[in-house]
């Protein structure tokens, strides 16, 4: 379970606040969905959620894991898929997945299996020693994944983990997620992608200006929000349709 | 343990793949040595075979301008061309044409005669020796060789030439003045009343007997030079960190449970091996190549150990350097212009461009923060005085402390900058 208390994390020399007193609870065994326009600060609780950024004031515990007092542990048990490839172009795709893998901590003959049982789930299998900077995006977005889920995380983030990806690889890569789901792995996802996530999530928070908007099952939502049909029409309903341009 | 070889490995293999840039970090301080000594040999070679064309306005035909003529020929190492006209050799070195116009005055040969036999004759008239001798003084203005030196022409050539011709002109005079007191104490020309042969003489002497021969130009070189292309290691190594943070991966390792000490030590042990093999090609270079380019062979009887054990530490000490830099810069933009111009100046403030002893006393103190200086001096320790391994201990042990700090700092700058 991830327990988040009062979390706020505001930037050196911004004048507002990326994420503001933020509470939620995420409950084990769930594909948790975090939406909201650009600059909301999805990217930035992800980020402290994993360890990338100090917040500013509050704090958060994983599966019982205190960030400030058991930051290596809790690195040991959660997995981040980030936004950019973070690969290495030169090197092949299971020498990163070997390298990845290595700095969790495995070796040997099981590392080498489990990779080679996520390459065959994800099609990349016949890819294994080509370079990365010969992949499409499409195939780089599932190798960064099975770089995020080497060590079987219990908690896994997945920051926008479908953006810039054909319909096919996108269907193998949630198909995928929805497994681990099912092997017990807790799942914190960001998406532009509503309709995706309407279908994907067992639940969501739609977050703007660093709050939490509204939260629940997205169908509940859909149902409470009047005159909406869908996900995409709540979150319009709840966050405005002025653009959100950032500089 | 697994970590450090998992990232050491990566380190190694991200090298190999960028055969482009294993060619540069190989072949360029090659190209370095090569040059450089060719450059320096050169210079070296200069002084003894070729020869540089100078100007000499004779204004004065006499003994003197003769002397003087004579002594610049015999010197070897410049060519004398004769000029009538002292406006023209101005001209002539102003356009660069020329380094140096040596104008000798009209009538310097026959007023310093005058002037001699003027005092010879005086001293001889207060020593009684001389009875009817020419009481009044006779005042003669003092005469001046005027050098025109090219604004281009180096501090050290102009003041070789100053000092070589002041001596000229100091043993002519002295010359003149024992020929003034033969004339007056003997009327036979044959008779050798003075030994006009200089007294004093140099011998240079290598200290440690006919073992260690005069150092050549490729044994001045090859340390200095080695040392250089070894800190350039820092490029590479800042470029390769700044990358990643590009990359993503580092952003990925910062969520990995892995210290960045483990990650640093990947990088070390790896580009420490690029070091000593960096090192090995230029020693096989001088050994082997530099007797075809006409150099100076480089010698290393005996001294192969050492020299592994300076170029060891001194890598440690620049990789130490480059990975501070590469921790701390933001961008390539950042890495590179900042790690190319910190070697330069560690390498001038170590003596590779001038030598210490001639800095002026505030950078001779500056010159000992230098790794670059501890490191020369270890290695002209090996290469040039030929010590044992208890005389560069000190200048070793330097080296490592500098890479333990420097690496200490890069990674509680890393923590500091990434604590959650």
């Amino acid at each position: 379970m991830i327990q988040i208390d009062q979390l706020s994390k505001k930037y050196k020399g911004a004048d507002f606040y990326a994420v503001k007193d933020l509470s939620l609870t995420v409950h084990e065994k769930e594909i948790f969905g975090l939406l909201g326009p650009n600059g909301a600060g999805k990217t930035t609780l992800i980020s402290m959620l994993s360890s990338l950024l100090k917040p500013t004031s509050g704090s958060f515990s994983i599966n019982g894991l205190d960030f400030q007092e058991s930051k290596n542990e809790l690195k040991q048990h959660i997995g981040i898929v980030p936004q950019e490839y973070a690969l290495y172009p030169s090197l092949t795709a299971f020498e990163n997945l070997r390298y990845f893998g290595s700095m969790y901590g495995l070796k040997g003959d099981s590392l080498q299996e489990n990779i080679i049982s996520n390459l065959k789930t994800l099609g990349l299998y016949d890819f294994a020693h080509k370079r990365i900077r010969t992949f499409s995006g499409g195939m780089k977005r599932r190798i960064n994944l099975i770089t995020s889920i080497l060590h079987h995380p219990k908690v896994l983030f997945l920051d926008e983990p479908t953006v810039g990806v054909d319909v096919q690889s996108k269907s193998v890569i949630l198909e995928h997620l929805k497994n681990l789901n099912g092997q017990g792995t807790t799942i914190i996802y960001t998406s532009h992608h509503l309709n995706e996530a309407e279908h994907f999530c067992t639940r969501v928070a739609i977050i703007d200006h660093g709050k939490v908007v509204c939260k629940g099952v997205p169908q509940d939502l859909v149902v409470e929000q009047k005159g909406a049909h869908n996900l995409e029409e709540v979150f319009l309903a709840r966050t405005g349709k002025a653009l959100r341009d950032y500089a | 343990m697994h970590r450090l070889w998992a990232s050491t490995y990566k380190e190694f293999l991200l090298l190999i793949r960028d055969l482009g840039g294993l060619a540069i970090l190989f072949l360029m301080p090659l190209v370095l040595l090569v040059v450089i000594t060719l450059v320096q040999d050169s210079t070296f070679k200069t002084v003894k075979e070729t020869k540089i064309p100078i100007l000499m306005v004779d204004q004065d035909s006499g003994t003197v301008s003769e002397s003087i003529h004579e002594s610049l020929s015999k010197s070897n190492s410049l060519e004398i061309i004769k000029k009538s006209s002292e406006t023209e050799a101005l001209e002539l070195v102003q356009k660069g044409d020329y380094q140096l116009a040596i104008i000798i005055p009209k009538g310097l040969s026959r007023d310093m005669d005058k002037k001699v036999t003027a005092n010879v004759n005086g001293i001889m008239t207060r020593l009684g020796l001389e009875e009817d001798s020419v009481s009044t003084a006779i005042k003669i203005e003092p005469k001046e060789i005027r050098l025109y030196f090219d604004p281009a022409t180096q501090l050290s050539f102009k003041s070789s030439i100053k000092n070589g011709i002041d001596k000229m002109v100091s043993k002519i005079e002295t010359r003149t003045i024992y020929e003034a007191f033969q004339e007056q104490l003997t009327e036979d020309d044959s008779e050798i009343i003075f030994d006009t042969e200089s007294f004093i003489t140099f011998a240079e002497i290598v200290p440690g007997g006919n073992k260690n021969p005069i150092p050549n130009s490729t044994q001045h070189n090859v340390p200095a030079w080695t040392l250089f292309a070894i800190f350039f290691i820092i490029l590479p190594l800042s470029i390769n960190m700044v990358k990643e943070k590009n990359q993503g991966t580092f952003i990925r390792l910062r969520t990995q449970p892995v210290s960045y000490a483990t990650v640093l030590g990947g990088k070390t042990l790896v580009f420490l091996l690029v070091c000593l093999i960096q090192f090995s090609l230029m020693l096989f270079i001088g050994i082997f190549l530099f007797p075809f380019l006409g150099l100076p062979q480089l010698d290393v009887s005996g001294k192969l150990p050492l020299l592994y054990l300076t170029a060891f530490f001194a890598g440690l000490a620049a990789i130490g350097l480059g990975l501070l830099v590469g921790t701390v810069a933001k961008s390539q933009e950042q890495s590179a212009p900042f790690g190319a111009t910190l070697v330069v100046i560690l390498a001038a403030l170590g003596g590779v461009w001038v030598p210490v002893f001639v800095m002026p006393p505030t950078m001779q103190l500056l010159s000992n923060i230098s790794p670059m200086n501890w490191g020369l001096n270890a290695f002209y320790d090996v290469f040039l005085r030929n010590v044992g391994v208890s005389e560069i201990i000190p200048e070793i042990s330097l080296l490592l402390g500098f890479f333990i700090l420097s690496t200490l700092i890069a990674i509680m700058y890393y923590e500091q900058k990434n604590a959650v």
